[in-house]
């Protein structure tokens, strides 16, 4: 919301320079300029929603329902003409406040569809929310269309690439889970490269046949390149509606990674594939030399190639940067956003790919970020970065659905959208089955056929082929509205139908879903060994296999890297602690949150645990953020769990306030939940715990808060350190377990 | 089951090791190979069984035999221990590994070794501690105070260790 609005204004600022009282300050640029800022707008002179800068110029235009938003009965804004003499007590400034105001509305109306969505449980679980939003599209297309009689918003591919994809790929290579990732990472380059020009390629030259065997009409005028063009944008898996879509289903997290790093790397074979077709058709095919096309295959390299260097590049920037922001902590999530968009921004501005970097971006800072800003402003990215990335989420689904109904736009023909359907379809399965079969014999965990099949039908196309099928120019691209309504037709499908059957058909085939772990310390302390194990295995067989890479990498990381991009307070510590903190610190949690009185509890000196009576409650948990990679759970949204049967019996031993406190808690599952933050309910419930208390015991509460304090400071005093000030630069010094604890009590 | 090429490569490899060629590695051959894994002597105690001193070629095989991916892949480590081909399944090994003593339970000083090697001058001693303690703790169900093979192996059950201790080589 910041980052809009921020952008927003910094680019009316020009515009609204001369604003003097009442004026208009839109209506300037809006006569004087009716288009052209950058390279991404549309040639149709329809009125689009009110974007920043771009579209701002235009949605001045003092056509009647512009101000609709999602209100179906607005008036048509009057224009207030200056009527000269008498002061006005109030004035109606609409065109003053248009363009934030019609963002606010639509963001508005954005939100308060998801709350009506949620108010149905039933409903929520089997229909997906994408679907919902696009219906919603739909209906608000329809509504505003029959006010109007004309289409007045539509999704603006620049509003799209500048914002609102970002808002969505910054936040999902943010909380990639990076060792997942990497591991996986043959698999997904390969489906990402030779899967997506497999599609392309296929796609584009079956539908040329298919046009020259008359199937498509002679109407769409389209020729091989064309057909080349289209086949490029229509292939690419989209990171969005696979977000949107495996965020419901909650399948193994291997899997998901596959699906959901190729969606986002094969960006450059997009990107690639696109420029250079559109540049052929330009040209005109005939035109066309050999040194073309070897000038495309060396445009891939540079563009993906570029891409994941500018996202690390600004990666390195950013952990140097979060190193020194101890005084200023306040703005650390600032930084972060700031430096992951500008990542994306660069790469767009040298025409790399955009997406890679700011993915990489994201994988490579966050080790660094997380473990150098305070925590505070780990929760602020966390939440804002999920709160931005949701509402995109939803305002690009609500568009899809609105621009469908502009039937101005596209053209329809029924063999073209049926093909297409069919082929994209045939070759995606083809292409996974094929991979697959090589993949095999490189993979040390085969896919198997369950695997294959989610993963074809996980291809979804989303809103990226849409913005690049509008982005078409429909002078060199006669069939242009031909193919804007096929690529409707074809998201349409794959995210609502697809969409819609992918859960059952999950169940169905019974595939491994993600599993609920709670982080334990019996696991941090193996996964290490094993790690060396295997390092030591490879070493004595004299292989130089992936381990051996990793291993070395950790040590370049720690011996050079590290020392670069972390705070010194933080450099010393050990991953292992680190961990073992967390999962302490969860424990405590965890018995506040059973009702239980943390002084009785401080008395067990929390690292060890001692007594007996407060280790039932590990197994009854809030997930703290785990922030360390290994092993995470990708589920993007609640999941509501029966806590299992040990936590009941826990429950029955323990007594006292469990009947007037929160019942143990359904699991959150941390890191992709757009829907929740399991720290922020926790400290809320905590407070709320407290308040209790403190309505009932205020006396006590009192003296006990002393007797706490100083028990903290002995608790201090015997693991050596000493200040209570977050910023201490001591080795060895547990910073997160001090700010944490001071933010339960305080 | 392997390969005849790979069994060359490895016989190679066993001779580059063997310093002194005497056709059988000794434990400080292996030891110098990992010099730099923080467990190494650990690593290499846990291929040796008890009172073994030498190593020669078929045993150096199957012991790396042991981290061949296995075809059920899918399921979780529900291999048990084959004794007519003395392979052991992963976690078994990975037990050896802290049960220095073999008495088939992970004594909280035994524990405390592998973490101090590990960790080395990372953490404190207390800190150390704490961790350990929690770790038995954790997966401690028999209230003994050390964790046996089977409390190992459910600590981790959630963490497929068949995929986890697999590294391709032998096909």
């Amino acid at each position: 919301m910041k980052m809009l609005l921020l952008g927003l204004l910094l680019l009316l600022l020009p515009a609204g320079a001369e604003l003097s009282g009442s004026a208009a300050p839109l209506r300037g640029p809006a006569h004087a300029s009716p288009s052209t800022p950058p390279r991404l707008l549309l040639p149709q002179p329809a009125l689009e929603r009110g974007a920043p800068g771009v579209a701002s110029a235009r949605s001045a235009e003092p056509a009647g329902g512009a101000g609709g938003g999602g209100g179906p009965g607005e008036p048509a804004a009057a224009e207030h003409p200056h009527h000269g003499g008498g002061y006005r007590v109030v004035q109606w400034e609409w065109s003053y406040v248009q363009t934030p105001y019609v963002i606010a509305i639509w963001l508005l109306v954005a939100s308060v569809a998801k709350i009506l969505f949620h108010l149905s449980q039933r409903f929520t679980t089997v229909v997906p929310e994408s679907c919902m939003l696009i219906l919603l599209g739909l209906v608000l297309g329809g509504v505003v269309l029959i006010a109007s009689k004309k289409q007045l918003y539509q999704l603006d591919p620049a509003l799209f690439f500048l914002f609102l994809l970002p808002t969505i790929v910054g936040d999902a290579g943010y909380f990639m889970p990076a060792r997942l990732f990497f591991d996986n990472l043959g698999a997904i380059l390969t489906y990402a490269v030779v899967g997506t020009l497999w599609n392309a390629f296929c796609t584009g030259f079956c539908l040329y046949a298919a046009k020259l065997l008359g199937v498509i009409e002679e109407r769409v005028q389209a020729d091989l390149m064309d057909f080349l063009l289209f086949g490029a944008l229509i292939s690419a898996v989209d990171p969005v509606a696979v977000l949107a879509v495996f965020e419901e289903v909650h399948v193994n997290e291997m899997l998901f990674i596959i699906v959901f790093g190729e969606s986002l790397l094969n960006d450059a074979v997009t990107v690639v594939l696109y420029k250079v077709y559109i540049s052929f058709v330009e040209v005109g095919p005939q035109n066309v030399q050999m040194a073309d096309y070897f000038k495309g295959v060396a445009s891939f390299l540079i563009v993906s190639v570029g891409g994941t260097l500018v996202g690390l590049v600004f990666a390195v920037i950013l952990g140097f940067i979060t190193r020194f922001t101890k005084k200023v902590r306040i703005i650390e999530p600032l930084f972060v956003f700031l430096l992951v968009y500008l990542a994306y921004l660069t790469a767009e501005l040298f025409s790399l790919s955009a997406i890679l970097s700011m993915t990489f971006c994201g994988i490579g800072a966050n080790k660094y970020v997380e473990a150098n800003i305070s925590q505070k402003s780990r929760t602020t990215v966390k939440y804002t970065m999920k709160t931005l990335a949701s509402i995109a989420e939803t305002i690009i689904f609500i568009f899809l659905g609105i621009s469908a109904v502009d039937k101005s736009k596209w053209a329809w023909d029924t063999g073209l959208v049926s093909c297409t359907l069919v082929f994209i379809l045939l070759f995606r399965a083809v292409g996974v089955v094929g991979q697959t079969w090589v993949l095999n014999r490189f993979r040390l965990v085969p896919l198997d056929k369950i695997d294959q099949v989610v993963m074809s039908y996980g291809g979804l196309r989303g809103a990226v082929a849409f913005a690049l099928v509008v982005l078409l120019d429909a002078e060199q691209v006669k069939a242009k509205d031909y193919f804007v309504a096929t690529t409707i037709v074809v998201v349409f499908f794959t995210v609502m139908f697809q969409g819609l059957t992918i859960k059952p058909l999950v169940k169905w085939l019974k595939v491994p879903r993600s599993t609920n772990r709670k982080p334990t310390i019996n696991e941090e302390i193996h996964e290490r060994a094993f790690d060396h194990i295997l390092t030591a295995v490879e070493d004595i067989a004299g292989l130089q296999g992936y381990h051996h890479w990793r291993d070395k990498w950790e040590q370049f990381d720690k011996n050079y890297l590290s020392k670069l991009l972390l705070r010194k307070s933080v450099y010393r510590k050990s991953e292992l602690w680190e961990a073992y903190q967390k999962i302490n610190i969860r424990d405590a949690i965890s018995v506040i949150d059973q009702g239980g009185n943390v002084l009785t509890s401080a008395r067990l000196s929390l690292p060890s645990m001692a007594s007996r009576a407060s280790f039932p409650e590990v197994t009854n948990v809030t997930n703290y953020l785990r922030e360390n990679g290994s092993g995470v759970c990708l589920d993007l949204q609640v999941i509501d769990n029966v806590p299992g049967s040990k936590v009941e019996e826990d429950m029955e031993t323990h007594h006292v306030l469990a009947g007037n406190l929160y019942k143990p808690r359904r699991r959150y599952q941390s890191h992709y939940s757009r829907h929740f933050m399991p720290l922020g309910e926790q400290e809320r419930q905590d407070r709320e715990v407290f308040q209790r208390n403190m309505r009932s015991r205020m006396e006590t509460f009192k003296s006990t808060r002393h007797k706490r304090h100083k028990k903290e400071r002995s608790l201090k005093k015997h693991r050596g350190s000493d200040t209570k000030d977050e910023g201490g630069d001591k080795p060895r010094r547990n910073v997160s377990w001090q700010d944490k604890a001071s933010q339960q009590l305080v | 089951s392997v390969s005849a090429a790979h069994l060359l490569r490895l016989h190679q490899r066993f001779q580059l090791l063997d310093k002194d060629s005497s056709g059988s590695l000794r434990s400080e051959d292996l030891e110098a190979a990992l010099s730099e894994n923080p467990i190494g002597v650990r690593i290499v105690g846990a291929f040796f069984q008890l009172g073994q001193e030498m190593v020669d070629f078929p045993s150096f095989v199957r012991i790396l035999a042991h981290f061949r991916p296995t075809e059920k892949n899918r399921t979780g480590d529900g291999v048990q221990p084959d004794p007519g081909t003395q392979m052991k399944c992963p976690s078994s090994v990975a037990f050896q590994l802290y049960d220095r003593d073999r008495d088939g339970k992970i004594s909280r000083t035994e524990l405390l070794q592998v973490l101090r090697e590990m960790l080395g001058l990372q953490v404190t001693e207390e800190q150390l501690q704490s961790i350990a303690e929690r770790a038995i703790q954790e997966a401690n169900l028999d209230r003994d105070d050390t964790i046996c093979f089977d409390e190992f192996r459910k600590s981790l059950e959630k963490v497929n260790i068949n995929h986890k201790l697999s590294v391709r080589f032998l096909e």
